[in-house]
């Protein structure tokens, strides 16, 4: 069960925020159609790491990537300068801490991501927009007020929502970050239930902060401290049998 | 303490509006008394000052509102293009430099665009049109136009920049562009306060005095032509307060009902303008 093809294969990869160094030489392989999740204390670079596979700091002046992370099967370096970052998004979603919709209808947001992308077939786009909606376990409450607002949704909902949107262009990976840091247990129980469903056709990388979280919803789990890789496991091996002293601690919460 | 003068302020801000509403009305109604409603709504001509006066404000209005869309024609795209580029496009050192220019722009005192546009804009406009009078609302409008884009601009940069970031992020990993970013999802989350913006910018048109006097002719013409020399509200009531009229005559009247069908023209488009924002508001 725990061997699969690998998805993306990260090597040396560091990074810059300046003259800052948030990551230090890190190596790990993602599994294809997994869940992996990262854990580690506040600070210590999970968003750093996971908004390096969707170029996300490209955006942000005056950073800069080390190493690579090689994403398969076509074997393309995601953080290669010669890798135009736009293309990455377009194959790589990504879902936020808070839930981020735009201010537009629940349709046209899910219908975002292939307007972007030029689509202009009403037909194809209604169908897409369903499925993804479908797909992300809105559609039976939304169905009958698609031309309203996404705002004036749920929390829960919203971040649903942002599931969807991020689901109607088929991306490959899915990154997630603390996505239900904001949300109520009963919101989480739902989203924790979507991930694992989607583990069937998408690669999920998710950071969170709840232990019993990567647990639940993860095949694999990588701790992180001070900017490196600690220790990278099957998530059942990691959570009873940690290899590492530092790994134990932080996840028998005798950390800090 | 602080409460009891933000209170305050804010009543003197009420009590003088109510005042100049009062005053309006009350220096207004001999004017009505004399001119019956229907003609004053409906005659085609403006002629207080003259032997056999006639008190037509359609000339005025006509005028008033040839300039202000003209200015707008200029001032909503150029304000909104700047805006979108200050707030999305430009580095933080460009957007420190070119701010407080657009600000000092505005406090550039209006009488000196009045001779602007008199001395260079229609001059150069007659070059291209033919025939065009030295006073035109053609170029009265797009000097206010030109005037009023820092307005423009300035209010709706700051009602992109009040966009989360995290909303821009939710676009951008979507694999959308900056431009489309700015144009999908900056714009319609700041849709009300650009309208705010705008709003604003044809207030400032509508009541806009000096360029009009300096520019565009004095002579009330009922025309919707900006090539044409016309009057408008705001040029009529400094015209005739600069004049020597005794304060009884109907003629100082006038400027009166004159100045509240400004206020109610400025009045309906910030009604207007508020049910549009309110129409399109999101919170986030
Ligand atoms: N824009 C930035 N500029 C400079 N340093 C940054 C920036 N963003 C993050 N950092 C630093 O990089 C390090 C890693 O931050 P990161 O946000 O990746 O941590 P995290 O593990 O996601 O923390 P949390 O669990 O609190 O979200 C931190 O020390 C942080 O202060
Ligand atoms: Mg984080």
């Amino acid at each position: 069960m725990l061997t699969s093809a690998v998805k993306a294969r990260v090597s040396g990869l560091g990074f810059w925020y300046g003259n800052v160094r948030a990551l230090h030489g890190l190596d790990m392989e993602i599994r294809d159609r997994k869940v992996t999740a990262l854990i580690g204390p506040s600070g210590c670079g999970k968003s750093t790491f996971l908004r390096c596979f969707n170029r996300m700091h490209d955006l942000t002046p005056h950073t800069r990537y080390e190493g690579s992370i090689r994403l398969y099967p076509d074997d393309i370096d995601l953080v290669a300068k010669a890798v135009d970052p736009i293309e990455v998004r377009m194959r790589i979603g990504m879902v936020f801490q808070k839930p981020n919709p735009f201010p537009k209808s629940i349709f046209e947001n899910v219908a975002y991501g292939l307007r972007v992308r030029g689509a202009r077939s009403r037909a194809l786009i209604e169908e897409q927009v369903e499925k993804a909606l479908r797909d992300a376990a809105l559609w039976d409450e939304v169905k009958d007020r698609l031309h309203g607002p996404g705002l004036s949704l749920s929390g829960g909902q919203q971040q649903r929502l942002c599931i969807a949107r991020a689901l109607a262009t088929d991306p490959e990976m899915l990154l997630f970050d603390e996505p239900t840091s904001a949300l109520d247990p009963i919101a989480t129980a739902r989203i924790e239930e979507l991930i694992t469903a989607l583990r069937e056709r998408v690669t999920v990388l998710i950071v969170t902060h709840n232990m019993q979280q990567a647990a639940r919803v993860s095949d694999f789990t990588a701790f992180m401290y001070l900017g490196e890789l600690v220790e990278f496991d099957a998530t059942s091996k990691l959570f009873t049998n940690p290899g590492r002293k530092a790994t134990e601690d932080y996840i028998t919460g005798r950390y800090g | 303490m602080i409460e009891a003068l933000l209170l305050l302020a804010g009543l003197v801000a009420v009590f003088t509006t109510l005042s100049i509403v009062w005053i309006l009305v009350t220096e207004a109604l001999p004017f009505f008394r004399r001119v019956p409603l229907g003609d004053f709504l409906t005659d085609t001509m403006w002629t207080p000052l003259f032997a056999e006066p006639r008190y037509g404000i359609l000339p005025l209005l006509a005028g008033t509102l040839v300039t202000t869309a003209v200015a707008l024609t200029v001032a909503i795209p150029a304000g909104t293009i700047i805006a979108i580029h200050l707030s999305e496009f430009a580095s933080r050192r460009l957007r420190e430099v070119v701010k407080p220019a657009l600000e000092m722009l505005g406090a550039v005192p209006t009488v000196v665009y009045g001779y602007f546009a008199l001395a260079i804009v229609t001059p150069f406009l007659q070059k291209l049109i033919p025939g065009l009078p030295g006073f035109n609302m053609l170029s009265a409008g797009l000097v206010i136009g030109i005037m009023i884009v820092p307005y423009v601009a300035s209010v709706s940069e700051d009602a992109m920049r009040a966009v989360p970031t995290h909303m821009r992020e939710g676009s951008y990993a979507m694999g959308a562009t900056r431009l489309q970013t700015a144009l999908r999802v900056v714009v319609p989350g700041a849709l009300s306060g650009m309208a705010a913006a705008y709003i604003l910018g044809i207030s400032r048109a509508v009541g806009e005095t000096m360029v009009v006097a300096v520019a565009a002719g004095l002579q009330p013409n009922l025309t919707w032509d900006p090539t044409e020399s016309a009057a408008t509200i705001t040029s009529f009531i400094v015209q005739v307060t600069l004049g020597d009229l005794p304060h009884d005559s109907i003629g100082y009247q006038s400027i009166f009902a004159a100045g509240l069908v400004l206020l109610i023209v400025t009045l309906a488009f910030n009604v207007a303008g508020f049910l549009l924002a309110r129409r399109f508001r999101e919170a986030y």
